[in-house]
């Protein structure tokens, strides 16, 4: 007896919602595999990785911390890949958002005022706008494939920070150390809870999903981003423009991004450092996906895969097992849900197999 | 003299990895699909070939499970995306993210080892002729594979049967399917030869090109071979020009270096991905041309009806 596809009558509303659970059930038993091969205790594995991070007040302050940048780039790209606008670059976009967020907070280095933290913010955004620009422009303009220059310039912006900061903006009292000088505390994120890192970046998240929400449901332009991806034709039809659709999803993934990026150097972090992200901008592709390419399911996926990285720093330390355990983890778990949502369109039938 | 000469003896090694996975995305993509995950295929082959001459010092034996790393992680996606159906666009860049994370886990163990890089293999004779003898006849046998290689895939996809079949798969995968053919089984043995190139481009990478294990090393090749097929309008010549041109601009940043301009190290190293972007743009905004080159199924799903 071999199970066959079959095409469902309609796609099924009960699999879109648990192709994901299915999928993380999956990736956790594929875990225990991956814990055995590397030598370790599954039992002791699992709970280095998935309970005790979050055992504590203080882990779980620090799970939605990892989570902020996850929501907010995650919600942005659902919006864009709902779209077919592929913009895989999102983590070039975050760095140059940490660039602009973060020269702005070293402008206003020792000075005080109400104003400094929205202006880092606001130029992070419009950092991570201007790299998106650079492609929705290439995109409309020369019709160059937005997946590959998206992440060409991800690199190029990987680099650009390095230049910068081994140069400009470098610590001039920090021994040639590539770090910029500690941000004043004009210019730091507000903390929500005492003692934690918990930061007011988290309820910008909480915006930016509800924001997410609003447009996708009850705007014109949510709407036409839906039309335009489900069927460009008669999207066109209905005289929606494809152009308007790249540049404005693409300006809203940069600029969330780029606003992650800022909330990373004036928030955990403080300053500018070589690396600001551990790829949050590609994790937030899977974040939207699992999310269901919806702005609250991307709030759910966003503490899981928040909780990989947080798991995998515990597992580092608790069992020394390396960091790169989370990418896996993470590769798995987007593995899984694609071959879950299989069974959106189609069913498993069991059929004798025919006797000629 | 000596500057030239090893500015071209850079140019080819640069050049190879590319050539290699270029190649097989390129048949890949003339199938109908669009896999995303060369770069994770790439590291794979770079890890395991890396790992096994270490464990083995055969170097054989190390380009044979480069190769078979990258058939195996194309094999993952294979049957995602044509048993499961899953779209290919988020399965590449799934491939590409398990591939970069996977190989970071195995490559534990490699960092900081050391190996002298696979050798030279001298034509007799004719690798004594002067300048020409050092630079075409005393290579190392993966530059001579990747030369040949293109020999081979020119033919197979311009005049051989199962190279008509496979143009006729990724022009009309209805068509094919109505005269008989499995697509299935035809594409997923063009995304097993796009994995087995792109295991040995990133095989060349570790045996090679700089002969030791990097936590992500393609740097972005995999992507770079996926912007090269669209450069080369799908044409395998074009593929072989396009892969030395960006061999020639990956190691400018080397040469300008060396000879003491004033440039930072970051902004040469951002070259390629400029070059990358720019030839991009060239090629595609002829919007007509793309259309007419590029086979007409790529990407698209296909399920068999009956």
């Amino acid at each position: 007896m071999l199970p066959k596809l079959v095409m469902r009558q309609a796609p099924s509303k009960a699999m879109v919602y648990l192709s994901p659970v299915l999928a993380l059930v999956l990736t956790l038993v594929a875990s225990i595999v991956l814990f055995l091969i590397m030598g370790v205790s599954p039992a002791a594995a699992w709970h280095a990785f998935f309970l005790e991070p979050i055992s504590t007040i203080y882990g779980l302050t620090e799970l939605v911390v990892k989570a902020t940048p996850l929501v907010l780039i995650g919600v942005a790209l659902a919006l864009g890949f709902r779209a077919g606008v592929w913009n895989i670059g999102a983590e070039g976009q975050l760095i140059l958002g940490g660039i602009f967020g973060g020269t702005t907070a070293l402008f206003f280095y020792e000075k005080t005022g109400f104003h400094i933290i929205p202006l880092i913010l606001i130029m992070g955004i419009i950092g991570g706008m201007l790299w998106a620009a650079i492609v929705a422009f290439l995109k409309t303009r020369f019709n160059a494939n937005e997946i590959l220059t998206s992440l060409m310039l991800s690199y190029v912006a990987d680099l650009l920070m390095n230049l910068l900061i081994h140069g400009p903006l470098k610590d001039p009292d920090g021994f040639n150390f590539p770090e910029s000088r500690l941000f004043s505390d004009s210019a730091l994120l507000p903390i929500l809870y005492e003692g934690t890192r918990l930061h007011i970046g988290a309820i910008i998240a909480l915006l930016v999903v509800g924001i997410g929400w609003i447009l996708l449901s009850r705007t014109l332009l949510g709407y036409q981003i839906k039309v335009i991806g489900d069927a460009p034709a008669a999207g066109e039809h209905a005289g929606f423009s494809p152009t308007k659709i790249i540049w404005i999803t693409l300006l809203i993934s940069g600029g969330a991004a780029g606003l992650a990026g800022a909330i990373e150097v004036s928030g955990p972090i403080g300053q500018i450092v070589p690396v600001i992200s551990p790829g949050y901008g590609f994790a937030a592709i899977i974040v939207a996906y699992v999310g269901r390419l919806h702005p609250v399911g991307v709030l759910f996926s966003a503490l899981i895969l928040a909780l990989s990285y947080l798991g995998g720093e515990t597992a580092q330390i608790k069992l020394n097992l390396p960091l790169a355990v989370t990418g896996v983890f993470q590769g798995l778990l987007l593995f899984f849900l694609l071959a879950s949502d299989v069974l959106i369109h189609y069913r498993l039938k069991f059929t004798q197999q025919a006797t000629l | 003299m000596d500057i030239l000469i090893a500015a071209i003896l850079t140019i080819i090694t640069a050049a190879t990895p590319l050539l290699f996975a270029a190649l097989g995305e390129l048949i890949t993509e003339k199938s109908g699909v669009l896999n995303l995950g060369v770069e994770g295929m790439m590291i794979m082959g770079a890890i395991i070939g890396f790992l096994t001459v270490n464990q083995t010092g055969s170097v054989t034996l190390a380009i044979l499970a480069s190769m078979l790393a990258g058939i195996l992680t194309a094999t993952v996606f294979g049957i995602l995306v044509l048993v499961f159906h899953a779209s290919q666009v988020p399965t590449g860049l799934a491939l590409t993210i398990f591939g970069l994370g996977l190989s970071a886990l195995i490559g534990q163990s490699m960092i900081g080892v050391a190996y002298e890089g696979i050798p030279k293999l001298a034509i007799p004779v004719i690798s004594s002729i002067p300048i020409l003898g050092d630079i075409l006849f005393n290579q190392d046998i993966l530059v001579y594979l990747s030369i040949f290689m293109v020999f081979v895939v020119y033919w197979f996809v311009n005049s051989s049967r199962p190279g008509l079949i496979l143009r006729a798969v990724g022009d009309s995968h209805d068509a094919a399917h109505a005269m008989g053919y499995s697509v299935i089984k035809i594409r997923f043995l063009a995304i097993l030869f796009g994995g087995a190139m792109a295991g040995i481009g990133g095989g060349y990478l570790s045996l090679a090109y700089s002969p030791l294990w990097v936590e992500g090393m393609t740097a972005g090749r995999g992507w770079i071979a996926l912007a090269l097929v669209v450069f080369a309008s799908w044409k395998v010549g074009r593929v072989f020009m396009g892969a030395y041109l960006f061999g020639g601009i990956t190691i400018l940043q080397l040469h300008a270096q060396a000879i003491g301009i004033g440039i930072p190290p970051q902004v040469m190293s951002m070259l390629p991905y400029l070059a990358t972007i720019i030839v991009l743009v060239l090629i595609s905004s002829d919007r007509t041309k793309i259309k007419l080159n590029a086979p007409a199924s790529l990407g698209k799903p296909f399920h068999e009806s009956r």
